[in-house]
């Protein structure tokens, strides 16, 4: 018998097996409607005591922390009760991401750069916890927390030098836009690769531990990438360590053109992840920026009291493409970003800051048009440094710098070939 | 004089001691955990239990858990937390318990750690050394036998160090913890407890009177990137590193009339062109021996170079004696390992060519 034979005919009377190909349930040119949604009212979830065993709160998992209900007030044990100012502050945070992706989508599509990606409609979860993080608390994103760098008061300017690899690109033009690193916002340097930033978190925050340091960790990979090994990786060594880590896990629905079926949302929350690891773990309304900064402070008070990890499932909707290289529209329901049940992030927080007589339309459009001439300001400015492609570049052999700490004789040698080619090439 | 004779040389007796090769990486670890409270040393079975070689033994009885721990069985995990841990400013030390076993690692070494300071124009580096156990010759199978160092050498922001002898591994290691770049070292786990010269079926032999056994107990360092010519001749340049040096050598010695110049190459990123390039000049002739599979291994580049650098001084092809394009078979490992026939055949082959 050799190993090409054909497989036995089925005995007895099992049925067929049936594999499950998850389908997500529209598609473009359908209705989406959002109704069979669970939504807990704003206000309902319960808030554990900061040093509660994990076990205790497992129900957190499985449904969404909320505080800010339909009317935009806030409600509930969440309720974080900011001052006007700060929740201005975090208004104007997410406005200029807001302003800053929707510039740099124009700019990448006018061909000054390759590639871009937006956060559009989930700017919550990195402006949130930025605001319930402490400044030299360390941040490992994944590639949509530009958030937390514009929340960190990060320049506007350095960053489009670097989405430009234009002279002026602090990253010395090595690095895909938007793949920002910048120590001293105690923002750690982004990987493309998936996850790979979470158990390097984990590591950071078990060093922080082993030296008695008060600083702690937080990283963010979308549901897509909890499939990963890095994210259970992480996961587990954060358990193991009781690491002074938050573990968020930005679920916008989509993964490019894979809903989040393909990660395990048929079966189970990805907060629910956590539970096999014992990690305290809370599903969140990503859209409601209180209820993120909220989460985050509660995560950030268990991990400085040596509580250990937690991790936050931020459910968001990813109201624009992947990034400027694919179209949703080809993929998914244009209808969904529009029905979304949970709002938008910034159109809440405003609602919320009218509604407490703190904010008012008129404010709100000139804050806009303010950030939008500061944001088209720096452009202008970035771009007296050049665009990708233009000219105005890093010096060529910069390629060769950095690789290792010192040149080694093979790169010294490629360096001068290249020069040479540069040369013999007329350049 | 080669640089551990100098150094025995200047040496007081006192400061040294006969130690196998894993006494040595042992000790290089504990002089290194002493000088610098930034380096950890992390990975499977290494707390308590010292490691499954015993490369850790006592370590962190000496120095605490915070800074000699055990982890949970997932390499990613190992590195991953590493690179974090090296970007906090700690100096970490993470075993791969088999090099077989790096491949779920495989990410966080060639897109993390080896791109860190590059991606970040050196905001972030990834100081970190990773031990790992390779090659054959203890009938470990496919799953602990491996040599995958040429995986890591076409990898771009990452070195590779291999010592042969005890004296070199714990120099090596002590500078391999001390480089501010992402080290992978590897050791061949069949020189842990003596020199092995290829002949499986004779008796066992150890460190002990072997002069690279006397190693100082303090600290010192070889620099990486220098390779140690072990024995000079003219007729022909064996590049080598790992065990097989000590095949080599003993193959060449028990030919008799062959005046072979042994390199052992001991760092093979960044490599020392200079050592290779000046004895094949002078002898014309080159072999090169790894127990790696044999296309695309290291001996390919290394063919390349000698081939681009000497050509006008060959007076015959490059050749190469490695492993079989195979897994490591685990009852016939003794067919499969480049041993002294193979390699007194090549050697045949090129001095007659």
């Amino acid at each position: 018998m050799t190993s090409n034979s054909p497989a036995p005919p089925p005995i007895a009377n099992h049925p067929p097996l049936r594999l499950h190909v998850p389908e997500p349930r529209f598609r473009p040119g359908e209705e989406a409607s959002f109704d069979g949604l669970d939504i807990p009212a704003a206000g309902s979830v319960r808030q554990p005591e900061i040093g509660a065993a994990a076990a205790e709160f497992r129900d957190l998992a499985y449904t969404l922390v909320r505080v800010l209900d339909d009317e935009g007030r806030a409600v509930g044990p969440w309720h974080p009760h900011l001052e006007p100012e700060r929740l201005r502050r975090m208004l104007r945070a997410m406005a200029l991401t807001r302003v800053f992706d929707d510039i740099m989508f124009r700019a990448q599509r006018q061909g000054k750069t390759s590639f871009y990606m937006k956060s559009l409609g989930e700017e919550a979860a990195s402006i949130g916890a930025a605001f319930a993080l402490a400044g030299d608390d360390m941040v490992f994103p994944s590639y949509r927390q530009q958030g937390l760098l514009i929340a960190r008061g990060w320049s506007i300017q350095d960053m489009m030098n670097q989405i430009y690899g234009n002279r002026a690109d602090r990253l010395q033009g090595r690095q895909l836009p938007i793949m920002y690193s910048a120590k001293d916002a105690s923002f750690f340097s982004i990987s493309g690769n998936l996850a790979t930033q979470f158990p390097q978190a984990v590591g950071w925050a078990m060093a922080s531990a082993a030296r008695g340091d008060t600083r702690i960790a937080a990283t963010w990979c979308g549901e897509g990438s909890t499939a990963e090994g890095d994210f259970h990786s992480a996961c587990t060594f954060a358990s193991v360590y009781r690491a002074p880590v938050i573990l968020n896990v930005v679920n916008n629905q989509w993964a490019i053109s894979a809903f989040s079926g393909f990660a395990g949302a048929e079966e189970t929350t990805f907060a629910a992840r956590g539970i096999g690891y014992g990690i305290a773990s809370l599903r969140v309304d990503g859209n409601d920026v209180l209820a993120v900064f909220a989460a985050t402070q509660w995560a950030a008070d268990r991990a400085r009291t040596n509580h250990g990890p937690t991790l936050i499932e931020l459910f968001t909707y990813r109201a624009e493409g992947h990034s400027t290289s694919d179209d949703p529209g080809a993929y998914r329901s244009a209808q969904e970003a529009r029905n979304w049940p949970l709002g938008d992030p910034i159109a809440r927080l405003k609602q919320h800051l009218i509604g407490l007589g703190e904010w008012n339309e008129e404010r709100h459009a000139a804050m806009d048009s303010e950030l939008a001439a500061q944001v088209r300001a720096d452009q202008k400015a970035a771009e007296a440094n050049g665009i990708l492609g233009h000219g105005l570049h890093q010096p060529l052999e910069m390629m060769f710098e950095g690789v290792f700490e010192e040149m080694p004789w093979h790169l010294r040698e490629q360096r001068q070939a290249m020069l040479d080619e540069q040369k013999a090439a007329g350049l | 004089m080669s640089d551990h004779q100098s150094v025995l040389a200047q040496a007081q007796a006192p400061d040294l001691a006969e130690m196998t090769m894993i006494g040595a990486i042992n000790s290089a670890l504990d002089v290194m955990l002493a000088r610098d409270d930034a380096v950890v040393v992390m990975g499977e079975d290494v707390g308590f239990f010292g490691g499954v070689f015993r490369a850790t033994a006592g370590l962190q009885k000496r120095y605490g858990t915070h800074r000699v721990f055990d982890t949970p069985i997932t390499e990613c995990g190992i590195i991953g937390v590493a690179i974090g841990m090296g970007a906090y400013g700690l100096r970490p030390v993470p075993e791969i318990q088999f090099a077989d076993y790096i491949y779920p690692a495989l990410d966080q070494l060639v897109s993390e750690a080896a791109r860190l300071r590059y991606r970040s124009a050196g905001e972030f580096t990834a100081p970190i050394t990773v031990r790992s156990p390779f090659g054959g010759g203890i009938f470990g199978g496919q799953t602990h036998s491996q040599s995958p160092e040429g995986i890591f050498t076409h990898c771009s922001g990452i070195k590779t160090v291999i010592p042969a002898t005890p004296y070199d591994a714990k120099g090596l290691l002590i500078a391999a913890i001390e480089d501010n770049d992402p080290v992978l070292f590897f050791e061949p786990k069949r020189l842990y407890n003596g020199p092995f010269h290829g002949h499986y079926d004779r008796p066992v032999t150890n460190w002990s009177g072997h002069p690279s056994a006397q190693v100082p107990t303090g600290y010192y360092r070889i620099p990486l990137g220098s390779a140690a010519v072990w024995r000079e001749g003219m007729d022909v340049t064996i590049l080598c590193y790992g065990t097989m040096v000590h095949v080599v050598a003993d193959a060449v010695a028990e030919m008799g009339d062959v005046d072979a110049e042994i390199i052992d190459l001991r760092t093979l990123i960044p490599l020392d062109i200079d050592a290779i390039t000046r004895s094949v000049a002078k002898t014309g002739r080159c072999l090169i021996v790894h127990e790696a599979t044999r296309t695309g291994g290291f001996g390919a580049e290394l063919s390349a170079l000698v081939q681009e650098r000497c050509f006008l001084h060959l007076e015959a092809p490059v050749t190469r004696v490695t492993g079989f394009d195979t897994p490591y078979p685990y009852s016939l490992e003794w067919a499969y390992f480049p041993g002294p026939v193979r390699i007194r055949q090549a050697l045949r082959a090129i001095l007659d060519d």
